[in-house]
């Protein structure tokens, strides 16, 4: 039974001084281009390779017209008239992963969907119900994409490795350094992740027992106080590399080679 | 801060059928927190001013109240840290019944503590019934019991706040309660089934308000909630987990 009466607020209203829409709205702007712009470059299908560089969003490249792909160009089985890009093909797993991160979760509820707009901010709706049924009850389903989200770093790392042998010969390429970072960065945001804290040891109550568990628990849990920053900066690093590489495959810059 | 500063309040007063915002003025003197000024307000101009204090050392978390729209302890504000060229507000906690002025009744969350299944100690460790409990295996919920009950997080949660949702969930501070028992090494009860169920856990939208305003800086959703969600994750949606349970492969929750 509810035997608390609320006052309800309306949506915005708060006695806070404070400028609290500044943090949402940056996060909304972000967010909001990130996603405009990941799916625009997976509809290219072009520009997203030069001789060795490989953009992350189009690893691993499973058919395609690149030297990196897998299995060789674009399968016959696929209609003419179905859009057709490398990309489409595998994006949904880091993006399924970006989607349902707890961190981002949190992030997009506030900043996309007012609920709640910020803390202690009055909401637009009424209505709620959380992830406690459908649809965002899926979001448990988050260690799956866990899952793929570890398989793809091995990609990404050969990726990594790959972006510093120039036909054969050891170099260093700006274009080099940014892949390398990205694997780095990506591999700190899936290492820090909520649920591999959880899978790894998390679910353990008697930490002694298991000792193993009880140091990876604790190497997950380091990583884990920062996953906020681990999951901007990672952000940050793939739409970088991928516009990195589409200007020097476009032409527009060239590659400064280190040496 | 010098000590002619003067500052304005603005402090709800009122009881259950309603109220409004009066406006007091008072001299700032150095050190001071709000409780101090709330003091002097009630000594100067409002001797009938209700305000609930105890300790004046963020302990007792008597003096929860919302300092510019901010939840937060009176007697752990400072006033240098507020502007004081507009009136700062003071209110009472929103998400709980009035009763007068800055008082409200947060009997509601003891009530809730009442629903939790309390500790039940697992089997012994040894023939003789005794235990051994090593640091390393009580630390994760040593924070938690850290909790002096302010309910700030309670009162910032939107899920009750906005939502009203208090007969279906319990809240920030009774989910660190229900982990700091389910996560004891000690303890054998299992509280999957009623997190899900009656308390709610799914409401919670990790948007961490209670964490932010938690005085105890427990880390609330990241080390309690969100490790419970995994938890209630294991036993109820992982597909593959359930698929291997009904095929026997693997055991149905015991304690770990
Ligand atoms: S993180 Fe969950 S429990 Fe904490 S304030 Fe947000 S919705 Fe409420
Ligand atoms: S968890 Fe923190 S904010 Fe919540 S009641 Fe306990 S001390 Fe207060
Ligand atoms: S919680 Fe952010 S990636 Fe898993
Ligand atoms: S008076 Fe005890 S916490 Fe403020």
């Amino acid at each position: 039974m509810v035997d608390v009466p609320v006052k309800r607020l309306r949506f915005g209203q708060t006695q806070r001084r404070d400028a609290w829409w500044v943090t949402p709205a940056i996060s909304f702007l972000i967010l909001g281009s990130f996603v405009v712009y990941a799916t625009w470059a997976a509809f290219q299908g072009d520009h997203y390779f030069v001789g060795n560089y490989l953009s992350p969003f189009y690893s691993p490249e499973l058919w395609g017209g690149s030297p990196h792909a897998l299995f060789g160009t674009k399968p016959s089985f696929i209609p003419e008239w179905v859009p057709f890009s490398p990309a489409l093909l595998i994006l949904w797993a880091p993006g399924g992963f970006r989607f349902t991160c707890y961190y981002y979760r949190g992030n997009y509820y506030k900043s996309m969907w007012a609920d709640p707009p910020a803390c202690a901010v009055g909401e637009p709706r009424k209505h709620y119900l959380g992830e406690k049924v459908f649809p965002l009850i899926i979001q448990n389903l988050h260690r799956y994409f866990l899952y793929f989200a570890v398989f793809f770093l091995f990609f990404l790392a050969h990726d990594a490795w790959k972006s510093f042998w120039f036909n054969d010969s050891f170099g260093v390429g700006v274009g080099s350094l940014i892949i390398t970072a990205n694997v780095i960065l990506l591999g700190g945001y899936t290492f820090s992740c909520h649920s591999m804290r959880h899978l790894v040891g998390g679910f353990l109550d008697r930490f002694s027992a298991k000792p193993a568990r009880s140091s990876c628990y604790d190497c997950v849990s380091s990583l884990n106080r920062h996953h906020h920053l681990w999951a901007w900066c990672s952000l940050f690093c793939v739409a970088g590399c991928d516009v990195y590489i589409r200007l020097l495959s476009k032409g527009v810059i060239c590659d400064w080679r280190i040496f | 801060m010098t000590t002619s500063v003067s500052a304005t309040f603005k402090i709800w007063r009122g009881d259950a059928s309603g109220g409004a915002f009066v406006e007091y003025q008072t001299q700032l003197s150095e050190g001071m927190v709000v409780l101090d000024a709330v003091h002097q307000i009630q000594a100067e101009s409002a001797p009938d001013l209700a305000c609930r204090w105890n300790c004046k050392a963020g302990k007792c978390g008597s003096c929860s109240a919302e300092v510019n729209g901010v939840p937060r302890l009176m007697c752990m504000t400072r006033m240098n840290d507020l502007p004081v060229d507009q009136p700062v507000t003071i209110q009472p906690l929103h998400t709980f019944p009035m009763i007068r002025d800055l008082v409200t009744d947060v009997s509601w969350n003891y009530r809730q503590k009442l629903r939790v299944k309390k500790f039940s100690p697992r089997a012994p460790d040894r023939p003789d019934g005794t235990y051994t409990m090593y640091q390393r295996d009580i630390e994760r919920v040593q924070e938690f019991r850290k909790c002096i009950e302010c309910f700030l997080c309670q009162d910032v949660c939107h899920v009750l706040r906005d939502h009203e949702k208090h007969d279906e969930f319990i809240g920030p501070r009774l989910l660190i309660y229900t982990a700091s028992l389910e996560m004891h090494p000690l303890d054998g009860e299992d509280r999957l089934q009623a997190l899900k169920d009656e308390h709610g856990i799914g409401y919670c939208n990790i948007t961490k308000c209670c964490t932010k305003v938690c005085p105890e800086e427990i880390r609330i959703t990241d080390n309690g909630i969100i490790p419970l969600k995994e938890r209630v994750v294991d036993e109820f949606y992982d597909p593959l987990k359930i698929v291997l349970r009904a095929l026997g492969v693997k055991k149905q929750k015991t304690a770990k």
